[in-house]
């Protein structure tokens, strides 16, 4: 084995940066792009659906807004304790990176909570015609998200409130934060879909 | 920027790491390296490897192996229309027989294929120790292997898919496809999709921050480019196959109306989600091939590629106008017409980035000396099989011609033209190209040139032939013909070229059997070629490279005869990589890489359940999704030790 000739040292490289610098970043921006291509797929099959029929909804009144309309504001409320608590993990403040999570994991039950209700006042069921059918399907689909996003937000906070603490955990809460304004900015388009698109068309 | 440098949290030691460098005796260097990053030679350590190339290995092992079966079935389909009225095939086992053959060659060969060589071969190329996201990788193979070995068990037990490999509505929906056959096939799609996105994402963040100092975005190996486009390509296409084949399940399972007219569904929906997906495939399939051409071009005609930029910018170009093609799959559907000239249009335009990779390779070609060795003999065919397929597909392209020739034999040649020529040629040059890399071992030239000649012989023999059998009216998918039609003879000689490539590939196998055995040892570098990959031993050392080498133009080992410079500093008792800056690759972190585990398969087996009981049963999302989560949750979860050294997102 010959010695090679060394051009620089890595060794007072930092070993963890927040944002795009990070691996983490780009796997959990891979994903978001992944599945924003499939929002738009769905949401595009939605309008395909809509232009097969004479009037959409067939023969249903529209979902309700009742519940939508407080999941809504309920969500993007949650970006309150969420943009508070990706600065809070981004300064490696552990004591407020932990209520920050607390909050984040509190508002994801509640927004379950209303969004199984959300689902008993859809006024059509998946089986009845393809309006329902694809109705069901983009809410399941951001329900989906909605429930992965909150089971990730409580492991993290597991971890945060263990021995597991350290700089890089801070850097999965700032991206975890990140999914979760994924997970709030497709549920505006979807809403606008699945509520106001029926009564405006 | 650096918030943590001296952060309380960061629990720096008294003792400071052990790293490479002029301070480091090598073969220390080396042995600490091996000890942190090797594979333990046990059962349990090849069931938790995350090693980028045992990954990729198997890959490559299990997409050939599958390529072995669909040929296979390819040639009981030959052997069935060798003659009118045979008998050999009953027509319901002969529907399953091309459903197998498309579905595997496609969804199980020639997508994960060009993955699999990239598994391998990237992070060797860009310069780095692994893949980033390696227990993902672990994951998406064990979750294609599942995907796979259920689409074969399910054929062998009579329920094998039926409805052809794109499954059209309503032939593929409830009424005309009633039992299990066609869920299976969903469910398939569901399994490689999965692992195609989690290899795609992997590919990107290595090309983008896991570069080698220096290895700026305009020096990156061809190869690289075309994986990096091909990835961008399945980030977007296969959601819609995946969309695609979950309405399809659903409106089989749980009475959904998505593709069913009587209720306000779109049979049309399913063809434009599918081929939404379908025509970039054929993309997907065929960029990574285009890489290794420019690899294996570049090395064998002792200079560096012709016109480099016009290269990368014909390959994102694909990228693009890959996407707008689909519609002319569908220029049969009546879809109207100011739309087909759309299609039309951009199916045309895609010729020409095509044609300037040509130009570019043949000018390399002329201004090199090339020296034609097995792989650049491959080369040499797929130019000319896929210019040929490339030239039938701007005659499909022109809707009254496509209208004549839809569903009949010659719209299967040009298939088989394009994809065998543009993708297997290439593949096969691949692989006595870099299988020296892989095994350290040579694979034998004379056999290689037996095997190159027949295939490229037996190929024009079995697929010209139909071109003239789609012109006198033979449909695609009949299991059998009557006499008289003028058909015999050329289904007849187009057997006998279906041999001859069986017997090219029987060559091949046997070739890489002997050279297993007693092939000439290699060396790292065989064929004198420039890329990092040649830079370290063959095969290379589970750590890839002993120091990060640094790079100063885009064909490194021809430029540095003395040896690359490195860099020193990583690690060397920690899994530890070096990220760099997206555009200019300069130094930027050193992040630690993910250890072995055993939750990537246990999580995949979790999801082969899922995925299988909702084929029986709906409610299977709903239980089946808790061990998923739990594994999930277990894969992620600290398992002490070094520090930060369990993260993986």
């Amino acid at each position: 084995m010959s010695r090679p000739t060394f051009a620089g040292d890595l060794s007072r490289l930092p070993d963890h940066a927040f944002g795009h610098r990070s691996l983490t970043w780009w796997g959990v921006m891979g994903f978001i792009t992944v599945e924003a291509a499939g929002f738009a797929l769905a949401a595009g099959a939605y309008f395909y659906l809509a232009n097969q029929v004479p009037r959409w909804p067939p023969d249903h009144p529209p979902p309700d807004l009742l519940w939508s309309g407080l999941f809504t504001a309920l969500l993007l409320l949650s970006e309150v304790p969420n943009v508070w608590l990706k600065k809070a993990a981004e300064g490696m403040d552990l004591r407020r990176t932990r209520l920050g999570l607390v909050a984040v994991v509190l508002a994801g039950a509640v927004l379950l909570g209303i969004r199984a209700l959300e689902f008993t006042t859809l006024n059509v069921r998946w089986d009845e015609n393809a309006y329902g059918s694809i109705l069901w399907a983009l809410l399941l689909l951001h329900t989906v998200h909605l429930l992965t996003d909150w089971v990730d937000t409580g492991v993290l906070a597991a971890l945060m409130f263990t021995r597991h603490v350290n700089p890089r955990r801070f850097v999965d809460t700032s991206e975890n934060a990140l999914y979760w304004h994924f997970v709030v900015l497709t549920w505006l388009p979807v809403y606008a879909i699945l509520y106001w698109a029926p009564r405006w068309m | 920027m650096s918030v943590a440098a001296a952060h309380p949290l960061s629990h720096g030691g008294p003792e400071e790491p052990r790293r490479d460098g002029p301070d480091l005796p090598e073969a220390e260097t080396h042995a600490r390296l091996e000890r942190t990053w090797g594979t333990a030679a046990t059962f349990w350590g090849w069931l938790t490897t995350v090693d980028h190339k045992l990954v990729g290995r198997r890959y490559i092992v299990t997409g050939f192996a599958f390529f072995l079966l669909a040929g296979l079935m390819g040639l009981a389909m030959r052997l069935q229309l060798a003659t009118p009225e045979s008998g050999l095939i009953s027509p319901d086992r002969y529907n399953q027989i091309f459903s197998m053959h498309g579905t595997t060659m496609m969804f199980l060969f020639a997508v994960p294929i060009g993955e699999a060589v990239a598994v391998y071969l990237i992070p060797l190329m860009v310069g780095t120790r692994n893949i980033a996201f390696p227990r993902l990788n672990a994951f998406s193979y064990w979750v294609y292997l599942s995907g796979g070995v259920m689409i074969h068990v399910a054929f062998v037990m009579d329920v094998g898919p039926e409805t052809g490999w794109f499954s059209y509505v309503p032939l593929a929906g409830p009424e005309y496809s009633p039992g299990k056959r066609t869920d299976f096939w969903a469910q398939m799609i569901t399994f490689t999709e999965v692992s195609a996105l989690a290899v795609a994402v992997e590919i990107i963040a290595t090309v983008f921050k896991m570069r080698a100092p220096g290895m700026s975005l305009n020096r990156m190996p061809l190869f690289v480019w075309a994986m990096l486009v091909t990835s961008f390509m399945v980030v977007f296409a296969m959601p819609a196959v995946m969309l695609a084949s979950s309405f399809l399940i659903s409106d089989r399972l749980v009475s959904t109306h998505f593709f069913n007219p009587a209720e306000g569904g779109d049979a049309l929906l399913w063809q434009h989600l599918f081929w939404f997906f379908g025509h970039p495939e054929v993309y997907i399939i065929f960029i990574p091939a285009l890489g290794m051409v420019s690899a294996i071009t570049e090395t064998f005609c002792r200079r560096p590629v012709f016109g480099y930029a016009a290269m990368v910018l014909a390959l994102v170009t694909i990228g693009f106008l890959g996407f707008g093609l689909w519609v002319h799959h569908m220029f049969a559907t009546g879809l109207p017409r100011l739309g087909h000239s759309f299609f039309t249009a951009a199916s045309m335009l895609i010729a020409i980035p095509s044609g300037i990779q040509i130009f570019c390779w043949i000018a390399t070609m002329f201004g090199g000396r090339p020296r034609f060795d097995t792989p650049l003999l491959f080369v040499a065919g797929f130019i000319v099989v896929f210019v040929l397929g490339g030239l039938t597909g701007v005659m499909l392209a022109s809707v009254p011609l496509d209208l004549q020739l839809h569903d009949s034999y010659f719209v299967v040649a040009h298939l088989h033209y394009v994809l065998i020529g543009g993708a297997v040629f290439p593949l096969f040059g691949a692989f006595y190209f870099w299988f020296p890399k892989i095994t350290g071992r040579m694979l034998d030239e004379r056999l290689g040139r037996w095997n190159f000649w027949l295939l490229a012989v037996g190929f024009n023999v079995a697929f010209f032939p139909m071109h003239w059998l789609g012109l006198i009216g033979m449909p695609r998918r009949v299991y059998t013909y009557p006499e008289g039609l003028g058909w015999e003879v050329w289904n007849q000689v187009s057997t006998a070229g279906a041999l001859m490539v069986a017997a090219g590939v029987a060559l091949f196998l046997l070739n890489v059997a002997l050279s297993l055995r007693a092939g000439r040892p290699a060396g790292p570098d065989p064929w004198g070629a420039p890329s990092l990959e040649w830079a370290t031993a063959s095969p290379p050392p589970s750590y890839n490279f002993a120091h990060i080498p640094v790079v100063a133009s885009r064909t490194p080992l021809w430029d540095a005869p003395g040896g690359l410079p490195v860099m020193s500093g990583l690690k060397v008792d920690e899994r530890e990589l070096l990220l760099t800056t997206l555009h200019d690759a300069r130094p930027d972190l050193r992040e630690p890489s993910p250890e072995p585990s055993i939750w990537p398969l246990v999580a995949a087996l979790a999801v082969t359940v899922l995925f299988v009981g909702s084929i029986f049963s709906a409610w299977a999302v709903v239980w089946g999704s808790v061990p998923v989560a739990a594994a999930l949750v277990l894969w992620f979860w600290p398992k002490g030790g070094h520090r930060g050294n369990e993260v993986e997102q």
